[in-house]
């Protein structure tokens, strides 16, 4: 599984580094962010590409996406 | 490509596209109920930073924005304090992107407010913007980065709401002390506001609503092309349809090209002034609204970015950049060209490393 850590990008980076690993065909990636908007613009865009979205969140604010290919 | 009613996004574009046209019926200057990029101009002048002396008060509405969305960011946790992405970079884009604006007379925000009151002669300022934002996502799709914040000390997060509460101390001794080193015009644009509660309350209100609904009009459009995400998009046709509607409401829709309020008709400097905008806006991640939410909510670097336009401003006064409404100032073109290198010198060699 791939790992994409986009703490600390600002906009619109964390969501295309996203994007452009499923335009590449991964199919199952882990993705760590620690911002507010970066987690909802993930999450959207995650299920409106059809992937499935697990989240877990960690006391220091990172939030750990596994985005799974439906 | 609309999958879901953006929720938030719409119910900010609600409420802005009602309360801007308002406060300019409450006295703000025409098509300028509510503008990032004139009013911290206006609050440059204030603070001396600039000696055009019809474009001087401290915006109660900018502080309103900062200290809304700071309020927001606590209650829904989302305070944090964050600093360290190529400060200077930031810097520099604000003062563009405040050039650029000056030039085209208004940030995007004001943009949407003059072509939903029929002012014709921001088409241009349209179709700059939308080729400004699109110079920057190829720049992004190619790379573009200015690196990664770092969690920051709290008290690093608290200088912006800080530096509202002081511009809103400043304001107060403006208005009603003595002896006062603060400037406010006594005509022109800068002498025509809303009475100070109500700007103020209407400045809370959206930084509030902002900061939820991350409302931002760059980001509605390079979301649209980028991602194909309408979601911010929605808020912003939500934002100039009431806009429209309240405008017919007021009797402030007067459609044309001719004597519109504070705009010029010089069509390729309003597209140009809005190409540089748009581009530096985009490379910095966010119309400077938005930046004065982010920076509300700890964002250090969008705070940087805030200087960078009040100092920006000053440059736009001082070096004869702005435009009034008899047309583009004299250093105007030179000074575009040269943010416009600037902005794509960074925009092709900025990248992350890795």
């Amino acid at each position: 599984m791939e790992t994409i850590d986009v703490r600390g990008l600002s906009c619109p980076s964390p969501v295309l580094e996203v994007k452009q690993a499923m335009d590449r065909g991964v199919k199952s990636l882990k993705v760590l962010a620690d911002c507010g908007t970066a987690t909802e613009n993930v999450t959207r865009f995650a299920r409106n590409a059809n992937y499935s979205v697990d989240v877990k969140t960690f006391d220091d604010g990172t939030t750990e996406f596994t985005l799974q290919a439906q | 490509m609309v999958r879901k009613l953006a929720y938030w996004p719409i119910v900010a574009g609600v409420i802005f596209g009602v309360a801007a046209p308002v406060l300019a019926k409450f006295g703000n200057p025409g098509n300028m109920g509510m503008c990032a990029a004139c009013f911290l101009r206006d609050i440059s002048g204030a603070l001396g930073f600039h000696g055009a002396a019809i474009v001087q008060y401290i915006r109660p509405e900018i502080i309103g924005l900062i200290l809304g969305a700071f309020v927001s960011s606590f209650l829904f946790k989302e305070f944090k304090p964050r600093a360290g992405s190529a400060p200077l970079a930031r810097f520099f884009l604000g003062v563009f992107a405040m050039i650029g604006a000056l030039v085209f007379l208004g940030c995007p925000w004001r943009m949407f407010l003059r072509l939903s009151a029929g002012d014709w002669t921001a088409l241009a300022g349209l179709g700059g913007l939308i080729v400004g934002i699109l110079m920057g996502i190829y720049f992004f799709k190619k790379g573009f980065s200015l690196g990664r914040n770092r969690p920051a000390h709290p008290l690093v997060g608290y200088i912006m709401p800080l530096f509202g509460v002081v511009l809103l101390a400043l304001l107060l001794w403006g208005m009603y002390g003595e002896a006062t080193p603060v400037k406010f015009s006594t005509k022109g644009p800068g002498s025509m506001y809303a009475p100070l509660f109500i700007s103020l309350g209407v400045g809370l209100l959206l930084g509030f609503v902002f900061q939820k609904s991350r409302f931002c009009t760059i980001a509605a459009v390079r979301d649209t092309v980028l991602l194909k995400e309408t979601h911010i998009l929605q808020g912003l046709v939500a934002f100039v349809l009431l806009a429209f509607i309240t405008n017919m409401l007021l009797g402030q829709f007067h459609a044309g090209f001719e004597k519109q309020p504070i705009a010029h008709n010089d069509a390729l400097w309003n597209f140009l002034g809005m190409v540089l905008s748009g581009l530096a806006l985009t490379l910095v991640g966010g119309c400077p609204g938005r930046q004065l939410v982010l920076s509300g909510e700890g964002d250090s670097d969008a705070g940087v970015f805030i200087m960078g336009l009040l100092v920006g401003a000053g440059v736009a006064h001082n070096f004869a950049l702005a435009s009034s409404p008899a047309g583009i100032g004299a250093n105007a073109p030179f000074m575009v060209f040269a943010g416009l290198i600037f902005c794509i010198i960074l925009g092709v060699f900025a990248k992350e490393r890795r």
